[in-house]
This record gives C-alpha cells, sequence and structure tokens, in this order.
C-alpha cells in the first residue's frame, strides 16, 4: 500500500487504505509493516503494530518533502497492544485526525516492548490495560524512565489514562502490600483494591467539562502539591472520597476517564495538540475552526443526564 | 419433594403473571429459586443424555439453537432456554413451562445457554456433563471487568464439567482450557481451516500473552473445522482427510461468524451422540435453523425486509459489518448503554466503521445517538441526522427509505424496544415465544 501522497488530505488517505483484499478488515490483517521511522532492530522479533480503526494505513509514514503541510507532529502511543483495552486507540486516532484537520501531518509511531524509542516525539498517548498487558510492559517501562522523565520535565504533552496513569505515577501497592515502583513523573500513589470503580464520569477541567467513563479498581492519592486533572461532578474519580480525578504536573495529563476521553472532549485534544505544533514547529499553533457539533451535544447531553443541580 | 412442588407452583403463578404483564423473563425464575434453592438439581435429575452448558462472548443464542437443532433431528428430545435469557434464573424461568409438579423435567438431554458468571453459578448447583466453550472477548466490562477474568471464569467451568468439553482450537484463551479439564473428560475441538485461518484476527480478541510456551493444539478426526466454498456454503470437515464431513450446506443467516457456530454446535453434536450421529441429518438440520431474533431477523415492512442485527461488543460489531458490508442498503445504528447494553461505550472506537462510507448512515438514534454520530464522523462516513428517541428514529427512518431493504444495528436494550414497536405494527413473535 503506497498512499504516502495524500497525507494532508484525510478523506483521499483513508480511501487509499480501502484498497486491502476483500474479507480483510478495514485496517488490513496481515501484519503491517513499520512506517520507516520505527524499523525495528536487535534479538526482540519485529513486534507488530496494532490497528488503529479508522486510521489510515501508512499513518507512520513520515511525509515527503513539499507534503509537511503546517508541519509534521510525531504521535508516539506507547504499548497499544498491551495498554489500549477499552478504545483508548480512540484517543490516537482522534489526535491524529484532527492534527490533519488543522493542517499539519501526524507521524503515528505505535512504540512496543523492547523497540527503539522513536527519535522524535512531540505528543504521547496511553491507555489501560488488563494485568497481564501491565506486566508485560513493566520492564520497558523502567528502560525508558530516564527519557519519559526528561521529556515530560522539557514540557512533552502526554496523556495516560487508567493503567498507564498508574504506571506514571510513583508506585503501585498491591492488595497484598507489594510495592510496584512507578515512572515518578506524576505525584500519585495508587492502592489495589478489591472493589473497583465503575461507571460514567463528569468533571470540571481547565479544558472546561470533561465526560468519559472510569473502570479501575485501583484507589489513587495525589501528592501534597499535585494538582488533579479535575474536580468530579459525577463519578468516582481517583479514590471515591477527595473529588479529584486524575493528575496534571505541566503539560503531562493522567487520567481514568475512558470513553474514550478525547473524542467528546475536542478542547483537551486541541490543548494536546497546540502544545505540540510549537514543539514541532517552534511557531504557535495555527488552529483552523473545527465543526464539534456532534462532540458538543454527545458530552453536554451526559452532563445534563449526570450532574444534579 | 414437596417444597419443589410448591417451587413449581408458585414460579409457574409468577410465569404467568409476568407473561400477562408482558414483563421480563427471569422473574418466575427467581420465585421458583427462592422457594426451593435445590429446584435445579432436582429439575435436571432424570435428564441422563447430557446436560450441556454453552458459554464464551459471541454467538451462544446462535449456536445453542444450532445445537438444539441437529441434537433434535436425531430424535433426542431436548430442553433448552430458548429465550436469550442466559441467566440461571431465565433457565429456571422457562424451564417452569415444561415441567410437571414433581418438578423432574422430563428430556434426554438439556443444552442451556448462560454467560460467563452464570454458568458457574449453575455448575454451583448442577455439575455439567458436556460444556461447550465459543470464544472470549470484551463484552461488557462493567460486569466482567476483563478478559483474562472471563477466561478464568470458562477455565473454572470446564474444571467441574464431568464428560467432555468442546473447545475453540482458534481462540488462544479458550485453547489454553484443555490443561485445565479434570482427568477422563474428553476434549473436542473445533476451528477454522488452515484456508481461512487469515480471517480469524476480524473475530477475535487480541490475546497478548504471546510469548509464554502454550503449544497450540493440532485438529484430528473427532474435531470439526469450518472450511467454506464461497461467501454461503461451507463444509465443516470431520474424520481422516474430511472422510466423514457434514455439507455442504448454506445456512439461513449470512456470515462467517454463523458458520463458525454451526461448526462449534455440530463439533458438540457429533461428541454428545456418538455414533448416533449422522452427517446428512445434521446438515438437514443447519439448513432448516432460522436467525435468532435480533441476529440477522428480517422483519417484512410494507413489502421491505428490515433487519435487525444486535451489535454488542467490538468483534461482534466487526462481524456484522463484515458480513452485511456487501451488500450496503440504508443504514441505522441505535445505540443504548443499558446496563444490558453495557453502559461504556469506548468500544465503539475499537471498530472501524469504513465500510459504511460509501453508503453513509441515515440515523443515529438511542440515548448515546450523538456519541455514535461522532464516532462515524471520525470514520469520515456521513450521517443524514441523530434523533435520540428509538420510534421517533425509527419513522423517519422507515418513511425516509420506503422503496429499499433496510437494516438497523442496535445494542440490546435498543433492540428490544424497536422489536416492541415494530411487534405492535406488524406481524412479529414474541420474543420469547420463538418456536422451539
Amino acid at each position: 500500500m503506497s498512499d504516502g501522497q495524500d497525507l494532508h488530505d484525510e478523506g483521499q488517505d483513508l480511501r487509499g487504505a480501502d484498497e486491502s483484499p476483500q474479507g480483510a478488515g478495514p485496517d488490513g490483517l496481515g501484519p503491517i509493516p513499520a512506517g520507516d521511522g520505527t524499523a525495528y532492530a536487535g534479538a526482540h522479533p519485529a513486534p507488530v503494530d496494532v490497528p488503529i480503526p479508522g486510521e489510515p494505513a501508512g499513518s507512520a509514514r513520515v511525509p515527503d518533502a513539499g507534503r509537511e503541510g503546517k508541519g509534521v507532529i510525531h504521535v508516539v502511543h506507547l504499548y497499544p497492544r498491551e495498554m489500549s483495552i477499552y478504545g483508548d486507540l480512540g484517543n490516537t486516532r482522534t489526535i491524529a485526525a484532527r492534527i490533519r484537520r488543522h493542517g499539519y501531518v501526524p507521524v503515528v509511531h505505535q512504540h512496543h516492548p523492547g523497540a527503539p524509542f522513536p527519535e522524535e516525539a512531540h505528543l504521547l498517548l496511553g491507555g489501560g490495560g488488563q494485568d497481564s498487558g501491565q506486566v508485560r510492559v513493566e520492564d520497558d517501562l523502567e528502560r525508558l524512565g530516564d527519557r519519559l522523565r526528561a521529556m515530560a520535565a522539557d514540557g512533552v504533552p502526554m496523556l495516560m489514562i487508567c493503567g498507564m496513569y498508574q504506571l506514571f505515577g510513583n508506585a503501585f501497592i498491591t492488595v497484598d502490600g507489594k510495592r510496584l515502583p512507578g515512572l515518578g513523573i506524576l505525584d500519585v500513589t495508587t492502592q489495589g483494591n478489591a472493589k473497583r470503580m465503575i461507571g460514567p464520569v463528569v468533571l470540571d477541567t481547565d479544558f472546561g467539562p470533561v465526560v468519559g467513563y472510569e473502570n479501575h479498581s485501583g484507589s489513587t492519592t495525589l501528592g501534597s502539591g499535585q494538582a488533579a486533572f479535575g474536580r468530579v461532578r459525577s463519578g468516582l474519580g481517583n479514590n471515591g472520597t477527595d473529588g479529584t480525578e486524575g493528575a496534571r504536573s505541566g503539560n503531562v495529563i493522567g487520567s481514568y476517564l475512558h470513553g474514550p476521553i478525547l473524542p467528546a472532549n475536542p478542547a483537551l485534544a486541541d490543548a494536546l495538540i497546540g502544545l505540540a505544533a510549537e514543539r514541532a514547529t517552534g511557531r504557535p499553533f495555527e488552529p483552523v475552526p473545527q465543526d464539534d457539533a456532534y462532540a458538543d451535544e454527545a458530552r453536554n447531553r451526559q452532563v445534563r443526564r449526570l450532574v444534579r443541580r | 419433594m414437596l417444597r419443589t412442588t410448591a417451587a413449581v407452583v408458585a414460579g409457574k403463578a409468577a410465569r404467568a403473571a409476568s407473561r400477562l404483564r408482558g414483563g421480563g423473563s427471569a422473574l418466575p425464575g427467581l420465585v421458583a429459586e427462592r422457594v426451593d434453592p435445590g429446584f435445579l438439581t432436582q429439575a435436571l435429575r432424570d435428564v441422563r443424555g447430557g446436560i450441556v452448558v454453552v458459554s464464551g462472548t459471541n454467538g451462544k443464542t446462535t449456536t445453542t439453537k444450532m445445537l438444539v437443532a441437529v441434537l433434535r433431528a436425531h430424535g433426542r428430545t431436548v430442553f433448552t432456554n430458548p429465550t436469550g435469557s442466559n441467566f440461571t434464573r431465565g433457565v429456571i424461568s422457562s424451564m417452569l413451562g415444561e415441567l410437571p409438579l414433581s418438578g423432574r423435567l422430563a428430556a434426554d438431554m438439556a443444552v442451556l445457554e448462560l454467560d460467563e458468571a452464570h454458568a458457574l453459578r449453575f455448575a454451583d448447583a448442577v455439575k455439567p456433563t458436556h460444556a461447550l466453550l465459543l470464544n472470549v472477548a470484551r463484552d461488557q466490562l462493567d460486569r466482567f471487568a476483563e478478559i483474562d477474568h472471563t477466561a478464568q471464569l470458562l477455565a473454572s467451568l470446564a474444571e467441574q464439567t464431568t464428560t467432555g468439553v468442546v473447545l475453540n482450537i482458534d481462540d488462544s484463551f479458550i485453547a489454553r482450557i484443555r490443561d485445565r479439564v479434570a482427568p477422563g473428560v474428553t476434549v473436542t475441538w473445533f476451528g477454522v481451516d488452515g484456508s481461512i485461518a487469515d480471517r480469524l484476527p476480524e473475530l477475535q480478541e487480541q490475546d497478548v500473552r504471546f510469548e509464554d510456551d502454550f503449544t497450540p493444539p493440532v485438529a484430528g478426526p473427532d474435531d470439526g473445522l469450518l472450511k467454506p466454498a464461497d461467501d454461503r456454503t461451507f463444509s465443516i470437515l470431520f474424520g481422516e482427510n474430511g472422510s466423514a464431513s457434514v455439507g455442504p450446506l448454506e445456512l439461513q443467516q449470512r456470515g462467517l461468524a454463523a458458520m463458525i457456530n454451526a461448526t462449534a454446535a455440530t463439533t458438540a453434536a457429533r461428541a454428545l451422540l456418538g455414533d448416533a450421529f449422522d452427517p446428512a441429518v445434521a446438515a438437514d438440520a443447519l439448513r432448516a435453523v432460522t436467525p435468532p431474533f435480533g441476529r440477522g431477523e428480517v422483519v417484512m415492512v410494507d413489502g421491505q425486509p428490515l433487519e435487525l442485527v444486535l451489535v454488542k461488543n467490538p468483534a461482534g460489531f466487526t462481524v456484522a459489518l463484515g458480513t452485511y458490508g456487501s451488500t450496503p442498503v440504508a443504514t441505522m445504528v441505535a445505540i443504548n448503554d443499558n446496563y444490558a447494553d453495557g453502559r461504556d461505550v469506548s468500544w465503539l472506537y475499537d471498530v472501524s466503521f469504513e465500510s459504511l462510507r460509501e453508503r453513509g448512515v441515515a440515523l443515529t438514534s438511542g440515548v448515546r445517538a450523538y456519541d455514535m454520530a461522532l464516532r462515524l464522523q471520525y470514520d469520515d462516513v456521513p450521517v443524514d441526522a441523530v434523533e435520540a428517541d428509538l420510534d421517533r428514529a425509527l419513522d423517519a427512518f422507515l418513511a425516509g427509505h420506503p422503496d429499499e431493504p433496510k437494516r438497523i444495528f442496535c445494542t440490546y436494550t435498543a433492540m428490544m424496544a424497536l422489536r416492541r414497536t415494530l411487534a405492535a405494527r406488524y406481524d412479529l413473535p414474541d420474543i420469547g415465544e420463538e418456536a422451539s
């Protein structure tokens, strides 16, 4: 599939992806070759990228000269195979699609355990996982720890959901008291619980009202001085008791919200894209006005349904 | 015994009352269970030809219906729970219609569709002789929480099964269960022939434990493998080099998923019937099975077919889109987020809707109508209108496309509501009254 020509035009590009053989899934079911920027080397078997529903084939490819639009933004999804349950790949899809709509060109990297980390990374995304998935990424996360901490300190925007939010914290204490250290990028500590916190959520955040869906057994406590991502208006949030949800340090946001969080909350998506665009181009973000009527109505309806006045 | 009779009487009364109100199918079961906790054990005591539990995420209702059809075609009397009420209480509820006051069911076999959690509750009361385990996929994670957990539930069910388990050779979550069965319990496999192995990913959940030492099983002569000839015709290969195969045949229900369900059902029937199994009888029975309601059921509306397609998880929706994508028609999508639908709609982002792009979607509806429209917008699928109210959406859909075939993809409670409205206007069998 060589449809790298049309990276500016999402519609064109997506039609290119339809060339996959009849009967195969829309994203092509066979192993998708890694983009040029993410060639895998070393002793590990080449891990295979997972299909991101709706995302055009070849979106891991760096565009040719003259095809960069307003600029090329490198987006890295950490561990899409292990850590992107509950539709979290939808966040990556939303970011890539909106980058295109704003006139920039996304390069979507999938980082798998054991693989070299992409050289360029302007925006990092991570999602939730099952216990078995979480175990599989721990070593790699430790390996990348210094690099990720440096990127966070340098202001790279990051959105880490659920399991990856927990791993970005100081530690996870299991039900039997075992302490599993995290990256320490966010000053939060999570205690494993027998009881899950599940249900729809409405938050007040710096980005306006945010809606989503939480499903976690970990109960998270913010360190003193650690800002929350939002205040809970409906739902349970970090721990069901202190009214906080998620955490935010600089441009790094951790949250329990699936939904996925970005499609219905485009202000948050565009804030992340704006930061990434500035890093990628060295110029202020030049957004294009978006038609977010469906997103706004979907969000407002959830707010009206869930928040008692 | 007296207590059981009391339970039967109380349950029957509740069943009659709930039918008058048009109410749910689980309530009478609850009543009987309260009166006699040993009710199930007693009811199934005389069923000697096999107590089969069918479980897994996708395809339970269709597979159960097919298995029952094949067994009955072989002359067996079979008790089953045809209402799609796959909770223990639903099973008891449907028993009450057939039960004499002794509380003992007169049937050769029982084939029960149970969801993963209720299958275990059932096994606490009655050990199944056989378990047919279909697949593990994400479904209503707010109930089962995690795929790993779901796989564990099914493994525990297999551990408690006394005679034989029939497992999906292609689903590694299910295939691993072979190591969990008790000594002496037979393991039989169903799956797809190597010629279509490339289509498995569209049907299955990713198993992230790909680095451990699990060696996939190899199918033997008693295992059933699906071999399609074209979009509609297929055979189920048994025996050395397919010498005892079933088919070729065509189902009334379309799609690869239905063919796999037929393969699972036939493999289980063969394991249950042994030498009495007749491939020709099985093929005829499968040809005659009509789709269960909401699984591609067709309602004739003003001379045009309207298909209702139940969608409840990414794998199921992807399969449904693949099945119907080759014949695009006027389309509506109705997404509710009640408990029975799964309250989290995140899963819509694990489905690709590109196959709907060319024809577009006439309406999105349901409680999460705008979330669905937004999802389609991200896949560049045009949406003509959004109408959250299901009845108004149905009216607009029918009025806007009077002279062509139509299709509605809908979650469970949206389907029940739409079907109720359709039943009031057109000639439809009542849900739960499906010929059994």
